[in-house]
């Protein structure tokens, strides 16, 4: 059995009245790539944000390998090895693109900042951040703005910026929305080179994309957990198929 | 004691109504509005002049409220209506630079004197409250205006078509455009409403607290501290607040004199260790 | 514009300030040297508020505190040392800032406004109002202090200008590198997305308290060398006017560059002296300048140097095709 990295038992989110997120419990191991699918407003979004700190959850814990990680901030997870990127993308739009990827090596540096040396003389984050840049298809791109790079590029950076920190656990909130083919093709390629270092957690709608990554499929509805297991099973699930697949009109065998 | 609570009630319902505009303005329109007390400060000094030229108080109010609310209308729609889409840093600089020209307009105009308003005939006289004690009609006035308007406000906004309209540009100006309302009026319309609060505050403020050139400052930390605790956007909250601060005020000055403007500052700290966004702020 | 091209303009104008003395006469020598030690003030604020996004209402507070400890500390016949006096002040002044730092760091944008004006304040009240130190009248600092080095004498306003150019082109030359070092590059990166900050791994209100501090500390060099100039410390030194100032110095020369910082200082006070000769009211008129400065062009002088140069550019590209 894979090494668990990241854990959540009955991980509840409310937000006055409304249950967001309702008794969810997953793991995610290293090796894997475990996708969270469901129809809009199921809780999915709401859930990587519980992961990853930014919202607390209102009961559940959360385990990153043996430690209770469930009151910690957002930045303290980050900095346990645990990097997101966003569905709407979330990168320093008048940085480069190599900025942005430094930064986020820089922040995993610990210690006191230094305040005298130039940042670009620190090797160590400089090739960080190419080295992601290089894996996301963007090293030609390094010295460009983030805002003006395309969609696609934009979407690349994130997920360059989650990898140049080396996490250990990847959440991955829709990377593919607003694709066009040719980069869901690149990004789903990236993705599965990456299955074998990190335990990933995958958000995603299209559905093409999740069979191919997945290894381990949960189905969210209404913020609850309707189905969990191998993505085989789930895809022969009936009930899934009803709530999810079928009314989708999606995917045939 | 008796008097004291009075008095501390009294004023801290005074800033509420000052801090009322403040915080609806902000809460709606997202403009933190730094001439605020400016108005203030423009509402007592009317009450001032238009109580000598027009003989009384009572002719002066209606014609100050009807002058302050035109005066905000125009202000908005010359200036304020460009704050909008801005940051704040340009928002109080703007605001800034109107305080400076608010207060230059009234020396020229006015002077920089220190000024008293005689209290009205019909309300001089003092309410006996025990044997020994008794009150100042005026200062219940003051109180009772206050609360009427605390009320009308709630009514309007809660219980009303207009209030409803509001509170739907407030929370989502966009969609409330699509579906047909008229934003700018709105806005206009609360900007005006928050100069004309403001300065009815200073008018019937000014026969106790007489009228003199700091005041218009003094009065807005008061109101951000009073927006700080009770939360942006909220009525209930600048309420609360403001009662806590003229208790806060009041019996500071009376037990620890040279302390006591510092008192409601240490009240304000005390709140943001706990509760960063006031006592009923979203965060 | 290319680094060269930008170190000979800089350069140039030092060697105009470094020889400004030996053409102007008292009154001149003296207003260039209040702007130069008001850049202090407003550099140290372009760290908050263009470098890391924290608009502060409440600056002049840590600039008043370290004019005060001055004030209070200097003998009343002779000048106080200046190796002991400036460091105590300087600590006073960021001491103030890390308290009230801690305070106010959590909140965010128009809270962080108010509550930062609201502090300042009562530091403001508790020296108007007390006796502590002289109360509204203020105190007089009557000899400046002394830097017991043979050739400078903080005395001779000519010595005390050179002091005061070498501590602006220092303080600048220090933000210039802090700015460029990890720690500037992630308070930059705080005010363009903080959000995105924390969830790379920052701490990012310990960055935050750290900017407010240091930006505390070089506020209270200018005011203690304000103090030490003008020969006199009273409240308004705290007031949010002068809060209100500063901000308006920044973003008149463009905030975001430490460049403009020092451009909006000049320009604000020579403005001040125009509209002060035009009318006893010359608030009215610096009043309306604002208000069209924010309106019409609110990147600044820099900015609209920017502009101009992007402009030119357009130009030349049409012009050569």
């Amino acid at each position: 059995m894979n090494e668990v990295l990241l854990r959540a038992n009955d991980l509840s989110r409310r937000f006055g009245g409304l249950v967001a997120v309702d008794g969810v419990s997953l793991a995610l191991a290293r090796g894997e790539i475990h996708a969270v699918i469901g129809p809009n407003g199921a809780g999915k979004s709401t859930l990587v944000n519980l992961l990853s700190g930014e919202l607390a959850a209102s009961s559940g814990t959360i385990h990153l390998r043996e430690i209770d990680v469930t009151r910690w901030s957002a930045d303290r997870i980050a900095r346990g090895g645990v990097a997101r990127t966003f569905q709407h993308t979330n990168v320093f739009p008048a940085f480069s693109a190599f900025e942005n990827c430094r930064l986020a090596a820089q922040a995993h540096a610990g210690g006191v900042p230094g305040l005298w040396r130039n940042a670009h003389r620190y090797p160590a984050w400089s090739a960080a951040a190419l080295a992601a840049l290089a894996a996301t298809a963007l090293a030609a791109r390094a010295e460009v703005a983030a805002s003006t790079l395309s969609h696609g590029e934009q979407r690349a950076l994130e997920i360059a910026m989650a990898l140049a920190g080396a996490p250990s656990v990847l959440l991955l909130d829709e990377p593919l929305a607003g694709m066009g083919p040719e980069d869901v093709a690149g990004v789903v390629g990236l993705v599965r080179g990456l299955r074998e270092r990190h335990a990933i957690l995958l958000i995603e709608h299209d559905m093409d994309a999740v069979f191919a990554l997945a290894d381990r499929l949960t189905v969210m509805a209404n913020g609850r957990v309707i189905a969990s297991g191998t993505a085989q099973a789930i895809r022969e699930n009936a009930e899934v198929q009803e709530v999810y697949l079928g009314a989708a009109g999606e995917l045939a065998s | 004691m008796l008097i004291q609570i009075l008095n501390s009630v009294q004023y801290g319902l005074l800033l509420f109504l000052v801090a009322s505009g403040l915080t609806l303005i902000f809460g709606i329109m997202g403009v933190i509005n730094l001439a605020h007390g400016s108005f203030y400060m423009i509402g007592a000094y009317m009450a001032f002049a238009l109580a000598e030229s027009l003989g009384s108080l009572w002719l002066a109010l209606p014609v100050g409220i009807v002058l302050a609310a035109a005066l905000g209308l125009i202000i908005e729609w010359l200036l304020i209506s460009r704050l909008y889409r801005r940051d704040h840093l340009h928002q109080v600089l703007l605001t800034f630079g109107l305080i400076l020209v608010f207060e230059e307009l009234r020396s020229i105009a006015l002077g920089d004197d220190v000024h008293s308003v005689p209290i009205p005939a019909l309300l001089s006289a003092s309410l006996p409250l025990t044997d020994t004690l008794s009150y100042p009609v005026y200062r219940l006035f003051i109180s009772g205006v206050c609360i009427a308007l605390a009320a009308a406000m709630y009514w309007t906004l809660q219980k009303t078509r207009l209030g409803a309209r509001i509170r739907a540009a407030a929370s989502n100006p966009e969609m409330a455009q699509s579906l047909g309302l008229d934003i700018r009026w709105i806005h206009a319309l609360v900007f005006a409403t928050g100069v004309a609060l403001a300065a009815l505050a200073g008018m019937i403020a000014a026969p106790v607290s007489s009228v003199f050139p700091g005041m218009g400052n003094q009065v807005l930390i008061v109101c951000f501290v009073i927006v700080v605790i009770g939360g942006i956007g909220s009525l209930r909250g600048a309420l609360v607040a403001a009662l806590l601060i003229g208790f806060c005020d009041t019996f500071g000055k009376v037990l620890f004199p040279e302390f006591a403007g510092i008192a409601v500052y240490l009240l304000m700290a005390g709140v943001l260790l706990f509760r960063p966004a006031g006592l009923f702020g979203r965060a | 514009m290319s680094t060269r091209r930008r170190i000979v303009l800089l350069g140039g104008a030092l060697v105009l300030l470094a020889l400004f003395p030996l053409l102007a006469e008292k009154f001149y020598l003296q207003l260039v040297t209040r702007i130069m030690v008001l850049s202090i003030f407003t550099l140290s604020l372009d760290l908050l508020v263009g470098y890391t996004g924290m608009v502060s209402l409440g600056h002049a507070a840590y600039f008043g505190i370290a004019a005060y400890v001055l004030a209070l500390v200097a003998p009343a016949d002779v000048g106080a040392n200046v190796w002991l006096t400036l460091p105590v002040a300087l600590l006073a002044s960021a001491l103030a800032a890390l308290v009230i730092g801690s305070l106010v760091v959590r909140t965010a944008g128009v809270y962080f406004i108010m509550v930062t004006l609201a502090f300042a304040q009562m530091i403001y009240y508790f020296f108007h109002d007390t006796r502590v130190a002289g109360g509204s009248d203020g105190i007089y600092v009557n000899v400046r202090p002394q830097t017991f080095i043979p050739g400078i004498d903080l005395g001779d306003d000519l010595h005390f200008y050179y002091v005061a150019l070498m501590l602006m082109v220092g303080v600048f030359a220090l933000l210039a590198t802090l700015l460029r070092s990890p720690f500037g590059r992630a308070l930059q990166g705080i005010k363009a997305n903080e959000r995105r900050m924390r969830s790379l791994g920052f701490a990012t209100l310990r960055y935050k308290l750290a900017a407010f501090v240091i930006a505390g500390t070089l506020a209270g060099l200018a005011g203690y060398l304000a103090a030490a100039r003008e020969g006199y410390v009273n409240p308004e030194m705290l007031a949010w006017h002068q809060s209100g100032t500063v901000l308006m110095m920044l973003i008149l020369g463009g905030m975001g560059t430490l460049v403009g910082a020092v451009l909006g200082t000049f320009a604000y006070v020579l403005l001040q002296e125009v509209f002060s000769d035009i009318t006893r009211h010359w608030q009215l008129l610096m009043g309306t300048f604002i208000i069209v400065a924010v309106l019409v062009f609110p990147q600044g002088l820099a900015g609209l140097a920017q502009q101009w140069r992007r402009r030119r550019a357009r130009l030349e590209d049409a012009s050569g095709e």
